[in-house]
């Protein structure tokens, strides 16, 4: 089995583990392959045109189906609106749908997303740092100016402590963290930031 | 350009706040002007909520990099949707003199 087959093989297995897939999001730019062959002894891979997936409708099918959003928490997620969003996840499943019963081969291609941009790492300072501008290629450290940079696979687990994050409520959408209140449902908090309903941190229904 | 450093105090020889949220001081360096101002950070010693009240504050100044040493998880979704850059030091012990000159550094690249 090549790897576009064995990463097919681990997709379809998210596809169906889903619900019970507990993973903290990994957060990183493109799809991490250009697209998936099918295989089969009456397969040559070459049959007909590939189904092109845009990268948005990647996105939406990752943020639905991977991570278990909901298509409110998607949309916002990705900075469309509810229909848009609801429009590209239906392209999405068909086209898949449509390359699981042709045998057609998929591509992912490209269209208008917001990347998020992964981290990056100075060996000359230590810091770690994000790209929100998405320039075409990071080349020097922001705060040093050291060439010496590269992307930076793990996500900086340890910048990460958030002081008594024993009760926190977390929002669904974009994340935000707050302090929980005891006697207060978390469900009545209200994001800060984007005015979600927030949820409590590690319980069922906030995968993220 | 504007951006802010957390600081324990008041002085360019205040170290680096470790905290986001809940640092003592907002530093806001002008790269262009050179001018840094000291900010008492309001949501100190608030209940909840001091990341994104410190947020913002610091969007309101037009800050468009933060230095600091470390974030609430998953505040970095919310910060590369403002097109915010976040830099994690982990170096508590760094003055605020000295991020600034190593920013100056980066500048004159
Ligand atoms: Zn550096
Ligand atoms: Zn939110």
């Amino acid at each position: 089995m090549n790897y576009c087959s064995l990463s097919l093989q681990r997709t379809i297995d998210h596809l169906l583990m889903s619900p019970n897939f507990k993973r903290p999001r990994k957060i990183l730019s493109p799809p991490p392959v250009k697209g998936f062959k099918p295989y089969g002894p009456d397969l040559g891979g070459e049959n007909g045109e590939p189904v092109m997936l845009l990268f948005e409708e990647y996105e939406a099918l990752r943020l639905c189906d991977y991570d278990m959003l909901n298509h409110h928490h998607a949309s916002q997620e990705m900075g469309v609106s509810r229909p848009t969003f609801t429009r590209i996840y239906a392209s999405v499943r068909q086209k898949i749908a449509r390359a699981f019963v042709e045998g057609r081969q998929i591509t992912v291609e490209g269209g208008k997303v917001y990347f998020d941009s992964g981290w990056y790492h100075c060996a000359s300072c230590t810091c770690l740092f994000n790209n929100p501008e998405m320039e075409p290629e990071v080349t020097s450290c922001p705060l040093c100016g050291s060439k010496d940079v590269g992307t930076s696979d793990a996500l900086p687990e340890n910048a990460y402590i958030y002081p008594g994050s024993e009760d926190v409520c977390v929002c669904p959408a974009c994340g935000m963290e707050i302090k929980h209140q005891p006697g207060r449902p978390c469900g009545q908090q209200i994001c800060p930031s984007c005015n979600t309903r927030m949820k409590r941190k590690g319980k069922p229904g906030c995968r993220k | 350009m504007k951006i802010a450093i957390t600081s324990t105090g008041n002085s360019p020889e205040s170290t680096l706040d470790q905290r986001f949220g809940r640092c003592s001081y907002f530093v806001v360096y002008d790269t262009e002007s050179g001018a840094t101002e000291f900010i008492p950070n309001p949501n100190k010693n608030a209940e909840d909520s001091a990341g994104s009240g410190s947020l913002q504050l610091l969007t309101s100044r037009k800050v468009s990099k933060i230095v600091s040493g470390e974030f609430g998880s998953k505040i970095k979704d919310t910060l590369d949707r403002m097109k915010i850059q976040l830099i994690v030091l982990r170096k508590p012990e760094k003055t605020i003199s000295q991020i600034i000159e190593l920013l100056d550094h980066a500048k004159n690249k």
